[in-house]
């Protein structure tokens, strides 16, 4: 039977990397282990996060907020600091699995799993996060766009672990706003989810950022669609130009839980609902 | 796993008692408490966390004993369905589940009764709208959600009520 080892500090844990190089790096487990599971053999050495130093609490640095890749999506979802500054974060953590998953599941597992799906990602994309990478020859920080290589796959480089989370706070308070469409509100995997910042001066968009998660390989931006908002009001005619790009610019594919050309009508659909926000002010305050 | 487990100690509160014993770090804890103490009333629905059927409440909140490993426990105090009895809170919900016909096959039921524990110690004042939330990763194939949300209001209800005068 392998060990399950739970390192408190760095020290600590580069050792155990080094004393079992075939080891997995474990945080909630809530992937990992059905994964492990369903290849019906033993478990390999697993070093478990939880308690490590530095790895589960959510701080202000500066202009930035900084996450433990070990926080639990509860903790994200509710924390003050992420709930006054990052409230596109905080529904996309809110939204994976049911509560007691949430009390589980961390941030660094949703990004280090990488599932198209992952309900954190397409608001980290937008928030330009950056992910401090920890290993024996020391730190590095990859932007999401480098971190994330495909569907299931990251930059991570064997015996290297995903350290903090840090995401600039952003300014003039912008709408934030996430919304996953799934076949049912809780436990669902998102057929479809749409991450939108938004910055509004005088009623009109001075900048738009949308990402789609789950439509394919990646956390899918569109240009073409955040440029037909710019300059406008948030109404139904340049979310309609913006709707149309967003079909393009998806690739679903057809699976057990929705089928391609089902995805991109609720890509487009989902951005057309930001009509709500259409009466926001340069506040960018949301109801 | 042909090769014979290697036990490893461990020591942790279960449902309110210090307890030590020697077990495979990698044991999921739904098999540690139903096949070793054993304490069955802890059921594995989908074995994936998808159910709920297997939460438990570590350090009070609810987590799915399906995925987590014994080795995990170490230090935590652990509370199963067992317990709920022994709870003021939980004695309640059982008088409420049992009053409003909350049960149908059962098996979703101590799943059920954990998440709402913890759910209303937090929040003696929830509402159904909270209720429904709090329970939303607890699933019933008997679809008796209707009974089960009118139990457990019952049961918050009663303990918002101001204590009766003697």
């Amino acid at each position: 039977m392998n060990p399950v080892l739970f390192p408190r500090t760095k020290e600590m844990l580069l050792s155990m990397v080094k004393a079992y190089p075939e080891a997995r790096f474990m945080a909630g487990g809530t992937d990992l282990l059905v994964a492990l599971r369903q290849k019906q053999k033993a478990l390999p050495p697993l070093i478990g996060l939880e308690r490590m130093a530095g790895m589960g609490d959510i701080l202000k640095e500066g202009e930035e907020i900084s996450i433990g890749a070990a926080c639990t999506l509860r903790e994200v979802a509710s924390h003050p600091l992420t709930r006054q500054h990052l409230p596109l974060l905080c529904q996309g953590a809110a939204s994976v699995g049911g509560p007691a998953l949430r009390n589980m599941a961390t941030l660094g597992g949703n990004l280090c799993t990488a599932s198209p799906a992952g309900d954190t990602l397409p608001a980290l994309f937008l928030l330009d996060a950056r992910l401090d990478l920890l290993s024996e020859t020391g730190l590095r920080t990859l932007s999401m766009e480098a971190f994330i290589t495909g569907p299931g796959r990251t930059a991570l480089l064997p015996g290297e672990l995903l350290h903090r989370i840090r995401i600039s706070i952003p300014q003039n308070t912008p709408i934030q706003h996430f919304e996953k469409v799934g076949n049912r509100n809780a436990m669902a995997i998102a057929v479809a989810s749409l991450a939108a910042l938004i910055r509004m001066e005088q009623g009109l968009v001075t900048e738009a950022r949308l990402a789609w998660g789950s439509v394919g390989p990646k956390v899918i931006r569109s240009s073409e669609a955040e440029a037909a908002l710019m300059g406008k009001p948030l109404r139904e005619e340049s979310l309609k130009e913006a709707a149309f790009h967003a079909q393009k610019a998806v690739q679903p594919i057809s699976d057990i839980r929705a089928s391609a050309d089902y995805r991109k009508t609720v890509s487009a659909s989902l951005l057309q609902r930001l009509i709500l926000y259409r009466d926001s002010d340069d506040k960018g305050e949301q109801s | 796993m042909s090769k014979p487990p290697e036990n490893a100690p461990i020591s942790f509160f279960l449902n309110g008692s210090p307890l030590s014993l020697s077990v495979a770090p990698g044991r999921r804890v739904v098999d540690l408490l139903r096949e070793d103490l054993p304490l069955t009333g802890t059921k594995e629905g989908c074995g994936t966390g998808e159910c709920g059927a297997c939460t438990l409440l570590v350090d009070g909140l609810p987590m799915l004993s399906c995925l987590m490993l014994a080795a995990q426990l170490e230090g935590r105090n652990i509370e199963t369905v067992e317990s709920l009895e022994k709870d003021p809170v939980g004695e309640k919900l059982i008088t409420s589940f049992e009053e409003k016909g909350a049960v149908q096959c059962g098996y979703c039921i101590p799943g059920m009764e954990m998440t709402a524990l913890a759910l209303l110690r937090k929040h003696p004042d929830a509402d159904r709208e909270d209720i429904r939330k709090g329970l939303s990763g607890n699933l019933c194939r008997c679809t008796g959600y209707v009974k089960i949300l009118d139990a457990v209001e019952d049961t918050a209800k009663t303990l918002k009520a101001p204590k009766e005068m003697p």
